[in-house]
């Protein structure tokens, strides 16, 4: 069943990415399918991924007016729900990330940054985000073909 | 008719452009097969301002310069504020002496030998972005061809070929004789005769065995003839031993392993297609072009912290980065090109609905990394001049200078240039660490010369960049159907421009079209308000 989830999610990302092939066409690099794997574990998703921008501490950074914000000790998170949505619908500058991480990368992060960074209580699971991708309805996220 | 009586093209456009204006000559190009390819109708020809009319533009990018350019030719009284201490915002290129500081604090100082540069934005001009060509010309930017296909360059992936990369000549000619050689067996078995009638079946089966190289049996297979295209074993000499000899072809699997095809198809993509163009001496000629234009306009160091308005005109209040002064700039309209990543964290009045816009535009995360090498090892080793060798590693690909070829002296690689993962990947290292993985992975290509030549490096990740926390923005359908035509609207006397207001999304030419589309909007509001 969580195999069954998973597939579907991701099928309907691919279906997703052919179908809003029309209208943008950034610059990309061209490179095709890339063979690097996002892990499956909360604390190296958050090394490949988040301190992109949140840097290794969750601390956050940047100057005034152009702020990226704490994960650590932000009270925010204590609503994974909340977490749940910026991923998968992104928020500000922030990127969503259903065309990158799957609901269950999805939730190894959420609950290794609630818990590491934070102490806040309680875990969510693949079928979690899964749901909440079902009610949202689309993950319509991919944008072009160029993008790859 | 004579040669001198009968009017050329040119004469032809020109004459009806004379006769019916600019729309007139642009439809008349249209029909006749030129021009279709942009919604650049030419410059703006804004005129008769108001007396005292003014425009406060924020961001001396190129929405921002051409926005200024084009209102003050129209009379309006312009000033630009600019956060950085350079114009050109994103068209940018780094040189040697430049100083890159991240947030996180990270600092990198680059060592490029005099006249290298890394353009960590744009680096690729399409030949029908018109409106940059144009701005260009006018304003005397030299451009150069961009080498964009290479035949000679490779393609790397992991899971193919044991990892060994290999020319694209060699795999895009062997996918497509293979394909060929595949349709035409399924023409011949009578699979598709329900599909195409007996001539054009005849017709396409001529048709695969001219391009798809086959032999007389209608097989895909070495010889000279396919030799011609993916290149020889011995290639064609002069005297004794002139005899070329003909080349190995690949099998199906190992080219469906290597996904040719991606880059087969990218090259058709109509932004990528030939005729590719690049400022001669680093991409931030354009942005010093429109400098040279509207410098007098600029106040560089100026954080705009408050964007206020009301029925009369708008109040901009900013902090001088250098001193922290405060002080207040007002006009009667403004053209905002702050990109969203930072202008969702502004004080700004303006409607519920922009807000929204802006806060519905997130960017993305793309990594470029410029590794100057002691010589041209891949134009002396590997006869690769520009072009770019493609990989299924985090760096995507590399990429050979354009310009200076056959000469001696340092040069710079583009080592890395990723989105994304890859780009998110690259950003949470350290630039030690993106420029120590660019040489790992690039040395996939050239193993006996990446690391010995290599002289120093430097990285940039658009999410550390304080001053716009990421690359370009991306739109989805659903985002644009919600909030494009809001994020463009005029709010009150407040309207956006960058190439976040357009469907060029990450190309100069979206910045210049949307700064275009901005400043003829509010020009038509303040004649008529």
């Amino acid at each position: 069943m969580i195999r069954a989830s998973k597939a579907a999610f991701i099928s309907s990302a691919v279906a997703a990415f052919l179908a809003a092939a029309a209208g943008d066409a950034q610059d990309a690099p061209g490179s095709g399918p890339t063979s690097v794997a996002v892990s499956d574990e909360g604390r190296k998703i958050y090394e490949q991924i988040c301190q992109a921008c949140h840097l290794a501490d969750a601390k956050g950074g940047g100057g005034a007016g152009a702020v990226i914000p704490a994960l650590a000790g932000n009270r925010n998170l204590e609503d994974p729900k909340f977490m749940i949505e910026v991923l998968m619908k992104g928020r500000g500058g922030m990127p969503w990330f259903n065309d990158i991480l799957t609901p269950s990368q999805m939730a190894a992060v959420i609950n290794y940054v609630r818990t590491h960074f934070n102490q806040f209580k309680g875990t969510v699971g693949e079928a979690d985000v899964a749901a909440f991708a079902a009610a949202a309805g689309k993950p319509d996220r991919a944008e072009c073909v160029t993008c790859e | 008719m004579t040669e001198d009586t009968l009017p050329t093209r040119r004469q032809l456009f020109e004459m009806i452009g004379k006769a019916g204006g600019a729309i007139a000559m642009y439809q008349a190009m249209t029909v006749l097969g030129h021009a279709a390819e942009t919604q650049f109708k030419g410059p703006p020809m804004l005129s008769g301002a108001r007396k005292g009319a003014s425009v406060l533009v924020l961001g001396a990018g190129l929405a921002g310069m051409v926005a200024a350019y084009e209102l003050r030719k129209a009379g309006y009284k312009v000033q630009i504020l600019e956060y950085q201490d350079r114009p050109g915002g994103r068209n940018y290129s780094v040189r040697g002496g430049d100083k890159i500081v991240e947030v996180g604090g990270a600092t990198q100082t680059c060592q490029f030998a005099p006249g290298n540069y890394l353009n960590p934005g744009p680096w690729r001009i399409p030949h029908h972005h018109r409106t940059l060509l144009h701005y260009c010309k006018q304003f005397g930017v030299e451009l150069e061809p961009f080498i964009q296909l290479n035949h000679n360059a490779f393609v790397h992936n992991s899971k193919a070929f044991g990892g060994k990369p290999q020319r694209y000549k060699e795999l895009a000619v062997d996918f497509k004789g293979h394909v060929a050689e595949l349709l035409g067996k399924s023409l011949n078995t009578g699979a598709l005769d329900d599909k195409v009638t007996a001539e054009d079946k005849a017709r396409l089966l001529e048709a695969l065995r001219e391009w798809g190289l086959l032999d007389k049996n209608m097989a895909y297979a070495a010889s000279l003839r396919v030799s011609g295209q993916r290149g020889y074993d011995r290639a064609p000499g002069g005297g004794v031993g002139g005899a070329p000899t003909p080349s190995a072809i690949n099998g199906l699997p190992d080219l469906l392993d290597s996904h040719v095809w991606t880059q087969m198809n990218f090259y058709f993509g109509y932004v990528m297609q030939t005729t590719m163009f690049q400022p001669k001496g680093g991409m931030d000629m354009i942005g010093k072009g429109f400098a040279k234009q509207v410098g007098d306009l600029i106040t560089y160091n100026a954080r705009v912290v408050k964007l206020a308005q009301n029925g009369k005109g708008v109040t901009a209040t900013w902090e001088d980065t250098r001193t922290g002064a405060t002080a207040t700039a007002s006009a009667d309209w403004c053209v905002c090109t702050i990109p969203p990543p930072v202008l969702s964290q502004l004080e700004l009045q303006a409607g519920d609905k922009l807000k929204a816009a802006i806060r519905a535009v997130p960017f993305s995360p793309q990594c470029k990394i410029g590794l100057e090498m002691k010589s041209r090892f891949w134009e002396e080793n590997y006869s690769i001049y520009g072009g770019h060798s493609f990989t299924d590693q985090t760096i995507g690909l590399i990429s050979y200078p354009n310009d200076k070829m056959h000469q001696d002296g340092p040069a710079v690689l583009l080592g890395a240039f990723a989105n994304e993962a890859n780009g998110l990947i690259l950003a949470g290292m350290t630039p030690e660490q993106r420029i120590e993985t660019a040489l790992q992975q690039g040395a996939v290509f050239h193993p006996a010369e990446y690391r010995s030549e290599f002289l120093n490096g430097v990285a940039v990740s658009w999410p550390r960049m304080p001053w716009i926390l990421g690359c370009t923005s991306r739109w989805t359908d659903e985002n644009r159907a919600a909030h494009y035509q809001n994020l463009v609207a005029l709010d009150g006397r407040i309207v956006l421009a960058g190439e976040h207001a357009s469907y060029y999304g990450g190309w100069m030419e979206g910045s210049l079209l949307s700064g275009i589309d901005a400043i003829t909007r509010i020009h038509q509001r303040a004649l008529a308000a």
